[in-house]
């Protein structure tokens, strides 16, 4: 099981601060690519990505139990 | 101690404490820098803002930059509040805090620390106009990161 956490503009066109992904042993991209599918979030594309509170990379590969927060583009300041 | 220099709050920011956390003797300079909210950008007028973080991760980059200021300036002492929830106009949204032996190293990590927070920090605004709201992103005008991680070792000039 991964936990994949929502933010601003992801969040609100979901309706959810969080979605649960039965799946393990794939990488960053395979994730973010079930979940425009499952989701139709287009704008995954130009997100970006951590994995347990650190920015990851795009062949990352996440375990069962990992984190994955969805970065929009920040704006904080 | 980094949770202590580097935090996220809902409530005001209390910016004469955060002086204190960087007021030390060694000290002969400390710039403060608060972001406050605008009323009026390209002639749209807002109303409020709403800010957003994911807290612990953005916690973390806080003190991340505050020790990249610190591998690149010597000496010097940094602390750094986001606030986020609901803020009105001309209420402070960031206040970053530099201390130092002489001015001019103060005054460019204070901005080099604003410029990160805008790259790598996971927080987001949300404007409230007068004619409909909108989640803002990409204030630095870069529309994709090409690794997918913001740029953490930028070494270079900071962009504007």
């Amino acid at each position: 099981m991964i936990t994949v956490l929502l933010f601003a503009q992801l969040q609100e066109s979901l309706g959810k601060e969080m979605i649960e992904v039965e799946a393990s042993n794939i990488s960053v991209t395979e994730l973010k690519e079930q979940l425009k599918i499952a989701y139709n979030l287009p704008q995954i594309d130009h997100v970006m990505t951590a994995v347990n509170e650190e920015y990851a990379l795009p062949d990352d590969i996440l375990s069962s139990g990992d984190v994955v927060a969805l970065i929009p583009p920040v704006s904080g300041g | 101690m980094d949770n202590d220099f580097f935090s996220i709050v809902e409530e005001p920011i209390r910016v004469e404490e955060l002086i204190q956390k960087v007021t030390r003797s060694e000290a002969g300079a400390i710039t403060t820098f608060l972001g406050t909210v605008r009323e009026w950008t390209k002639g749209r007028r807002t109303l409020y803002l709403e800010y957003q973080a994911y807290k612990p991760m953005a916690v973390k980059k806080l003190a991340q930059i505050g020790r990249e200021i610190k591998d690149r300036w010597e000496n010097t002492e940094v602390a750094i509040t986001h606030r986020i929830g609901k803020l009105d106009i001309s209420e402070v949204a960031v206040a970053i805090v530099v201390s130092s032996p002489h001015r001019k190293a103060a005054y460019e990590a204070n901005e080099y620390a604003i410029e990160r927070i805008k790259q790598i920090v996971p927080i987001w605004k949300k404007e409230h106009w007068e004619d409909g709201e909108i989640w803002i992103g990409d204030q630095l005008e870069k529309v994709a990161y090409p690794n997918g991680v913001p740029s953490i070792s930028m070494k270079g000039d900071i962009e504007e």
